[in-house]
């Protein structure tokens, strides 16, 4: 035990004067206000924990939040049509969806542009042909587009739900730095948003009769992008669980012979 | 001589291309030292990380395209629609993590033990050069799938050259191949990234020549002398060894089934886009180190200067600390300062991950000094201050249940309880 003296008192008197540092800055930024201090309740998504899995239904409604709502805006072009069937549609149905799009299609004979209804293997069609087009709809911001956004925002899925419930009346006090944005104090780059509220209650009729208040259809939306930026999740969690529990068996099975390996090494007899 | 193979085979190829008489020797006709406790096993696990990387980087790179509208989307279809794309990628992008831990603790128990210390002082330095080889991989890597922290990771670290006086601009347009960070860097860095592994392979071989020339030095940084000191490696170490990649391949699962994106950068999911710079540009972990001492120096080319002076220090370590004494086992007082360094480097990546503004600038400043401090004073006035304790006369002789008396026969009783520690501190 005595052995250990050294390393604990040094290493732990660095972790307080880490703990310091950090907590003395955390504070520091809460004082200060704003970009995305506002602190929110992890859900607890059924995906979350190790053993987790999607929720179908919510995976559903979720699509048909983003459909209706988001999708106006928003593009998901890493996700193609043919991915629905992962989330319950059959392939009649994600051909019958794909074909409401029209894409571009290959030259004609005398060389002019077509276009063509979209295939199951085609993407999601984003709702603005380039970047400029949609910063011209939008004030001058780009929606960006949602294929990997609980990926590409620190908090995940917990972070759409905390932004899409956050929008609240802005303190009196708080002045926007231009008329057209929205306070949000979840939002990560600042209180001020350029998206106004996307939700409100009713905005959307769930197939399965579920009440549509914006906390359910945030939950939803937020299980949806989840299954978009990370469809490989239940794989993932299935194969892990397998190859934890296999390499356990095989570590011990190892630890087993080299402790009888190492007998005689460690006991000589002379 | 070893008996035949038994296998007629193999004894033909044998005879005529020795491979196989090569690996035996190698691994049978190795005696190592009987007394090598864990922290001898990062070396063997440091290979196996080589080899995965190379492996998956060799699958990522039948999949992906190098070009700056095309990185990002190939990556992502190798998530998506590659058989186990997902898994042959993140094995990689977790394996450099894993690579780098294992190779710190290999470090630093070099650092501990004293085995940079003569006659082992060139297979210290092949080992910083593979260090460094890793470290410019790893940079050349990140780039690769183009994203926001990739793209800026970028324009930030080729910037610093510019510090360089006289030659500094221009080298930085060679370097990037271009005036600013583009497709002409992404296809070069892809270049570099599939060649430099395959550098750090030929400098592991003469690491492990270097190696082989002394043999392993051990806890209790005595040479060993005797036939009874050693144990052939193979079986001994080789099941050791094998033994301890199962423990870290759970550790590896645990991260690249479960907490795959824990070690990244959420902004490296945002294609990048050169006219959206984020709010906070940082390096990988393994890099926040250097990172902070980088930004603890007021002038550019004094930061640059410093950050790779702090690796370049670790060449010269085997003359900064001329204790004639190895391990740290024998030497109470550089046992404190060991943790403080090893506290220092932490706290230094720390620092490295918040922006710079107080507190961390100060205590990132303190710590970069310290850091300094510790190879270019402590060591060298410990080598003469010192006062070691006695060392044991054998490796053999403090494992026999006689050979404890026996020192207590020959030795005073400072020497008896120095030995008795030294058997049953077994985690030392």
């Amino acid at each position: 035990m005595n052995g250990y003296i050294k390393p604990v008192l040094v290493l732990g008197a660095f972790a307080g004067i880490i703990y310091y540092a950090v907590t003395t800055y955390t504070h520091e930024q809460a004082a200060a206000g704003g970009h995305g201090t506002a602190r929110y309740e992890n859900l607890k998504f059924p995906f979350q924990n190790i053993f987790g899995t999607y929720d179908r239904a919510a995976l559903q409604r979720g699509y048909q939040v983003y459909q209706e709502v988001c999708a106006a805006c928003h593009g998901l072009n890493l996700v193609a049509y043919r991915n629905l069937t992962e989330i319950g549609f059959t392939a009649d149905q994600v051909k019958a969806v794909a074909a409401q799009y029209q894409v571009p299609g290959g030259p004609d004979a005398n060389g002019d542009l077509t276009e063509r209804p979209a295939l199951p293997s085609d993407r999601f069609k984003s709702p603005y042909p380039n970047a400029e087009a949609a910063k011209a709809a939008n004030g001058g911001a780009v929606p960006p587009d949602l294929s990997l956004i609980t990926k590409a925002r620190a908090g995940g899925a917990d972070y759409i739900y905390a932004l899409l419930t956050g929008y609240e009346e802005p303190p009196a006090d708080a002045t926007p730095p231009s008329p057209t944005l929205n306070y949000n104090p979840h939002f990560q780059k600042g209180p001020w948003i350029a998206m106004p509220p996307p939700l409100a209650e009713g905005s959307v009729t769930y197939a399965d009769n579920t009440s549509a208040t914006i906390p359910q259809m945030s939950y939803d939306v937020a299980s949806f992008l989840n299954w978009a930026a990370e469809p490989e999740l239940e794989t993932r969690h299935r194969t892990g669980l397998k190859a934890i529990l296999f390499l356990l068996v095989l570590t011990g099975i190892m630890y087993a012979a080299k402790r009888k390996l190492w007998v005689k090494v460690h006991n000589p007899q002379d | 001589m070893s008996k035949p193979f038994r296998n007629p085979i193999i004894r033909w190829i044998d005879h005529r291309l020795p491979a196989f008489s090569f690996v035996r020797d190698q691994l049978e006709g190795y005696p190592a030292p009987r007394n090598l406790n864990y922290w001898w096993n990062y070396g063997f696990l440091s290979m196996v990380m080589l080899m995965i990387m190379i492996l998956t980087g060799i699958i990522l790179a039948t999949h992906y395209t190098a070009h700056e509208s095309l990185a990002f989307l190939s990556v992502e279809r190798i998530m998506r629609d590659v058989n186990w794309g997902w898994l042959v990628r993140y094995i990689h992008s977790n394996g450099a993590s894993m690579f780098f831990i294992v190779v710190y603790i290999h470090i630093f128990r070099g650092l501990y033990y004293g085995s940079y210390k003569a006659p082992r002082e060139l297979l210290w330095i092949l080992g910083v050069v593979i260090y460094l080889l890793m470290m410019a991989t790893a940079f050349l890597g990140y780039a690769l799938p183009w994203g926001q922290m990739s793209y800026w990771g970028v324009t930030v670290i080729t910037n610093l050259f510019g510090a360089i006086p006289f030659v500094g601009e221009d080298l930085v347009i060679w370097l990037r191949g271009d005036y600013s960070v583009g497709n002409i860097t992404l296809v070069r860095f892809f270049a570099l990234h599939y060649l430099l592994p395959f550098v750090i392979f030929a400098v592991v071989f003469l690491h492990l020549w270097a190696l082989r020339r002394f043999g392993s030095n051990n806890p209790l940084g005595i040479d060993a002398k005797g036939p009874k000191d050693k144990i052939p490696f193979h079986p001994y170490y080789t099941m050791k060894d094998i033994y301890s990649l199962g423990w870290f391949f759970i550790f590896y699962a645990v991260f690249v089934f479960f907490a795959p994106n824990l070690l990244g950068h959420p902004d490296n999911y945002v294609p990048a886009d050169r006219l959206v710079t984020p709010p906070h540009i940082v390096p990988e972990w393994y890099f926040l180190p250097f990172y902070a001492i980088l930004r603890s120096i007021p002038s550019e080319l004094g930061g640059v200067l410093a950050m790779f002076g702090a690796v370049a220090i670790l060449f010269f370590l085997p003359w900064l600390d001329r204790s004639p004494v190895r391990s740290a086992r024998f030497r109470p007082v550089y046992q404190w300062f060991f943790w403080v360094l090893l506290g220092d480097c932490i706290v230094l990546g720390i620092v490295g991950a918040y922006p710079p503004v107080d507190p961390f600038v100060t205590i990132g400043q303190l710590a970069t000094a310290y850091y300094f401090a510790h190879f270019l004073i402590i060591l060298p006035a410990l080598s003469v201050l010192e006062q070691p304790l006695p060392l044991p006369t054998s490796i053999y002789q403090p494992v026999l249940p006689k050979g404890r008396e026996r020192f207590a026969e020959e030795g005073s009783l400072t020497q008896r309880e120095t030995v008795q520690d030294a058997v049953q501190t077994k985690s030392h």
